[in-house]
């Protein structure tokens, strides 16, 4: 089959509050994303935009950005979705033979939406929405749900909000770098039982970019390739009450997928660096068993034995991760620009050390029901 | 903050999408809601195939693909097989913070239900309590036709 | 170089006004079980599937994951797209490019909406820029019926032109038991008959003008899907698949103050490179059938030009011809079209699940009569938005 590699990325730093449009947030991320490879929009065949009418309060999305896409005669869609699933279909369309070059561009800005309303929108009206949920009150009954099942404590999944927000601090990007410690965690304001402030990603604006070649498109362009090794993405049931929110089969099968491609056999030895999707604290070490790096219930002990941070023997989430910045479409590609720094060896400060394989990983909808997870190498 | 700031003033539009919608439930959905609203009675489907019990009901079952065509009544007590605390108010929100939510498996049915826990202390809601639906006098058919899950 | 690929299966709903005995994720089973069935496929057989709407016409955000108990997607890939009008080819067109990257042999393509059940031009208002064109400028008909006064100014094109593509959209519609619109009363009638009585009767209210209630697509509730298959197991599935030959899309504009209104240069365009693709030099000889995205009756006279299939304002004449009635050289929207049925985010694979139909030779009372070898399907929306996929019996080489 066909290879197809990302050869530029971009993305703007993450902030509570930009000033910047919608398309402006674009059109940043995408001319640095494109500068980055060393190339420009001529060089691009097709466009993937990354856009959902509830966050950006106006049907038809995708219409607001694509002029500062560049997609002025160029075939282009949208995927409404996390910004992995737009990188994916950007994929998809390099590989069709179609087209040789793929821009991907996603962009959020959560400050102008009201968060609680959006990801109660995502209920549905007839048994659910009336009650009031929302994004962190249901990842409040999964948190439960696992940390009981895995006999944690607050304390322990409060070692991710601490060693993230450390990692941010090596992220210039990063909405929220701080040194904090457990005890900060465990002060900070309760919003839903068992889940604090600092368990909860903030709401932040932004906006990222990747440029995806196939093996002939990537000579139009300067910078070394990062090729996609393997991708997997696979759905839970929707229902909560109807799939077990403490065991997460739809990311084990997902990653299973994006593995087998990758020629990954022990996730935990072959790969260098993860970025994944915590959008709460809990998340991180549940989705470490999704990913096979722990055994199923395993999750806490990987993270508490040091494993995960800077310094462990795969560091997950150098970057500081979805807990320091959490622009909502465009979270998951973050990720993967992220590990396509880590890659390049242009991570700076964050850099993990001769990284030769990483993983990226997005969710979308309540308590990550649906998982696109990458694995990418040099 | 952006550089502009200073020199021009920062325009902005307020707006919010009104647009007004009705939701028709279906069949399974309103045989279960009327149920609830002139019996107080809950009713699930059942899957042929792999036999669980779907409370609400669902039409087919996710996993099997099949129509879960059986309907079974269910009790009104279930076991809490996790809850939160809600306490930030929203006007999305049925009622003031600190709100309780728990996911209920009730008794005959597979999987777990969500929906208000009340008359309890936050501090007392444990995982494995045994909860009982409280309905409302003034039954309108829809779900808050339970008021919420009290203890046993 | 990536796998052909081909459409082994379609189903759709019946297409209502309102559909009241199910929900949305309902409709969405419904669509999906049709389609599998005529693919005599089972969901197990599917590796992916993709889905579409507009979020503001039900009110329901992550719809993927929503409806994932209805569409089959329980452990399955899925992803959403959505792109307004065009939402049905976007996703067919995404179907296509799954297969077609060689990564999933069977995918499944939805489509669905419930207008019914939301305020339609409440919504498709919030589309448009909400610091320049919201206020004053928004909503499906204002764009059109300025791109249609135009269009009449530029040739000398009369209300009864419009009027007359819209009787043909309504007579095909009879042949069609998923259409929503059934006008029986048309039946028997002379077509002249027809198009006075509708530019003369006042019951045929004037909705911005030259757009009479006549002249514009109904809100419908509905639901389609489509089976994309690669060649590896395409012909195993279906004994005369729908390859898909070419498929190409451009959406342009961005503000509807800066479209072009004297040409449908997207729809050229793309229509265009598709041909390009597939070698058709003329396409009113080459094309056996075109389910044509035309969401009022004025599209079906310009953007047949657009197209192709006749010159810069030839558009009326090719139309009284009868060349695109049932029994014509090119007959278009077989189906009824959109102006008889329009479930938005199902209204464009909808075109393309009757094309293939067609080339199929499945369609039932509305099969044209003729060997039908290219079938071209498009999809409107956005800001003068075009999509084009052309379907042949052939498998491409």
């Amino acid at each position: 089959m066909e290879k197809v590699a990302i050869v530029g990325v971009g993305q703007t730093t993450y902030e509570r509050r930009k000033e910047d449009t919608f398309d402006e947030l674009v059109f940043e991320a995408a001319t640095k994303a494109l500068a980055d490879a060393g190339g420009e929009i001529g060089d691009i065949d097709n466009i993937v935009t990354v856009s959902n009418d509830f966050w950006d309060g106006r049907t038809i999305s995708s219409m607001a950005v694509q002029d500062a896409a560049g997609s002025w005669d160029k075939d282009i869609s949208t995927v409404e979705g996390d910004g992995t699933f737009g990188v994916l279909y950007g994929m998809m369309r390099a590989l069709s033979g179609s087209f040789e070059t793929t821009l991907v561009v996603s962009h959020i800005k959560g400050s102008e939406a009201v968060m609680n309303l959006i990801t109660n929108a995502m209920f549905d009206p007839i048994f659910h929405r009336s009650l009031g949920v929302d994004a962190t009150s249901s990842a409040a009954l999964q948190a439960r749900m696992y940390m009981e099942k895995v006999k944690a404590t607050q304390e322990d999944v409060a070692l991710v909000s601490v060693k993230n927000h450390k990692n941010a601090m090596n992220n210039p990007h990063a909405q929220l770098p701080m040194e904090i410690g457990v005890d900060d965690v465990m002060k900070s304001k309760m919003l839903a039982d068992p889940l604090k402030l600092l368990d909860c990603s903030p709401i932040s604006d932004g906006a990222a970019a990747v440029v995806l070649a196939t093996e002939k498109g990537a000579k139009r362009f300067k910078k070394s390739p990062v090729w996609i090794k393997g991708v997997g993405h696979i759905s839970d049931a929707y229902t909560l009450g109807y799939r077990d929110l403490a065991n997460s089969r739809a990311l084990d099968a997902a990653a299973k997928k994006a593995y087998k491609m990758a020629g990954v056999k022990n996730p935990l030895k072959d790969l260098d660096v993860v970025e994944l999707y915590d959008a709460y604290s809990y998340m991180e070490p549940l989705w470490y068993e999704g990913l096979g790096i722990a055994k199923e219930g395993k999750g806490v002990e990987l993270l508490k034995s040091g494993t995960t941070a800077m310094d462990g023997d795969l560091p997950v989430n150098p970057s500081g991760g979805v807990i320091s910045a959490h622009p909502v479409l465009v979270a998951g590609m973050t990720r993967i620009v992220e590990s396509v720094l880590q890659l390049r060896g242009e991570a700076e400060k964050r850099q993990v050390k001769g990284a030769k394989t990483a993983l990226a990983h997005g969710i979308n909808g309540a308590c990550g029901q649906s998982h696109c997870v990458f694995v990418m190498g040099v | 903050m952006a550089e502009w700031l200073d020199k021009v003033e920062n325009v902005y539009f307020e707006g919010r999408i009104k647009v007004p919608y009705k939701w028709y439930v279906g069949e399974v959905g309103s045989r279960f809601l009327v149920a609830l609203r002139d019996k107080k009675e809950l009713w699930g489907t059942k899957c042929p195939k792999c036999n669980k019990v779907y409370v609400p009901p669902q039409k087919n079952c996710g996993e099997c693909f099949v129509p879960a065509d059986t309907w079974v009544q269910v009790k009104d007590t279930g076991t809490l097989e996790s809850f939160t605390v809600v306490n930030y108010s929203h006007s999305m929100q049925p009622d003031k913070p600190p709100l309780m939510y728990g996911l209920i498996k009730l008794d005959g049915a597979d999987g777990s239900m969500l929906h208000l826990i009340g008359g309890a202390a936050p501090k007392d809601l444990k995982v494995g309590m045994r909860v009982k639906a409280v309905f409302r006098e003034k039954r309108e058919g829809n779900i808050l036709d339970i008021s919420h899950f009290a203890p046993e | 170089m990536g796998k052909k690929v081909a459409i082994v299966g379609f189903g759709q709903t019946y297409q209502r006004s309102s559909r009241k005995d199910v929900n949305g994720v309902e409709l969405i089973n419904e669509a999906v079980h049709t389609a599998l069935s005529d693919a005599e496929l089972t969901i197990n057989d599917i590796d992916a599937i993709v889905i579409g709407n507009m979020d503001h016409f039900e009110g329901v955000n992550y719809v993927d994951c929503w409806s994932a108990e209805g569409s089959g997607a329980v452990m399955k890939p899925i992803f959403k797209l959505t792109t307004g009008g065009t939402t049905g080819t976007t996703v067919a067109m995404c179907g296509y490019y799954h297969v077609a990257s060689g990564m999933f042999d069977r995918v499944l393509a939805i489509g669905w909406e419930k207008n019914s059940e939301s305020d339609t031009t409440g919504a498709i208002v919030t589309a448009f820029n909400p610091v320049w064109e919201r206020t004053r400028f928004g909503g499906a008909i204002a764009g059109l019926a300025v791109e249609a006064s135009k269009y009449m100014d530029n040739y000398g094109v009369t209300e009864r032109d419009g009027a007359r593509v819209a009787v043909r959209e309504r007579l095909h519609a009879l042949n069609n038991p998923y259409s929503q619109l059934h006008q029986e009363w048309m039946k028997g009638m002379e077509v002249d008959q027809i198009v006075d009585l509708l530019v003369t009767s006042e019951q045929n209210q004037m909705l911005a003008y030259p757009l009479r209630m006549s002249d514009m697509c109904p809100r419908t509730d509905g639901a389609a899907a489509v089976i994309f298959a690669s060649e590896d197991v395409a012909e195993k599935i279906a004994p005369t698949p729908a390859w898909v030959v070419s498929t190409h899309n451009r959406h342009n504009y961005v503000f509807l103050g800066d479209i072009n209104w004297d040409r449908n240069d997207t729809l050229e365009t793309a229509a265009k490179k598709v041909f390009e693709d597939a070698g058709i030099k003329e396409p009113l000889k080459e094309i056996d059938v075109c389910e044509l995205y035309m969401p009022y009756s004025y599209a079906g006279l310009k953007w047949m030009e657009s197209i192709g299939f006749c010159g810069p304002g030839e558009g009326p004449k090719l139309v009284w011809d009868g060349v695109t009635d049932m029994d014509g050289e090119l007959p278009v929207n077989p189906s009824g079209g959109v102006m008889s049925s329009n479930p938005i985010g199902a209204t464009a694979i909808i075109r393309v699940g009757e094309g293939a139909l067609q080339i199929m030779g499945k369609a039932g009372d509305r099969q044209v009569q003729k060997d039908v070898n290219y079938a071209l399907c498009t999809g409107f929306g956005g800001c003068n938005w075009a999509d084009v996929m052309l379907l042949g019996k052939k498998k491409p080489s």
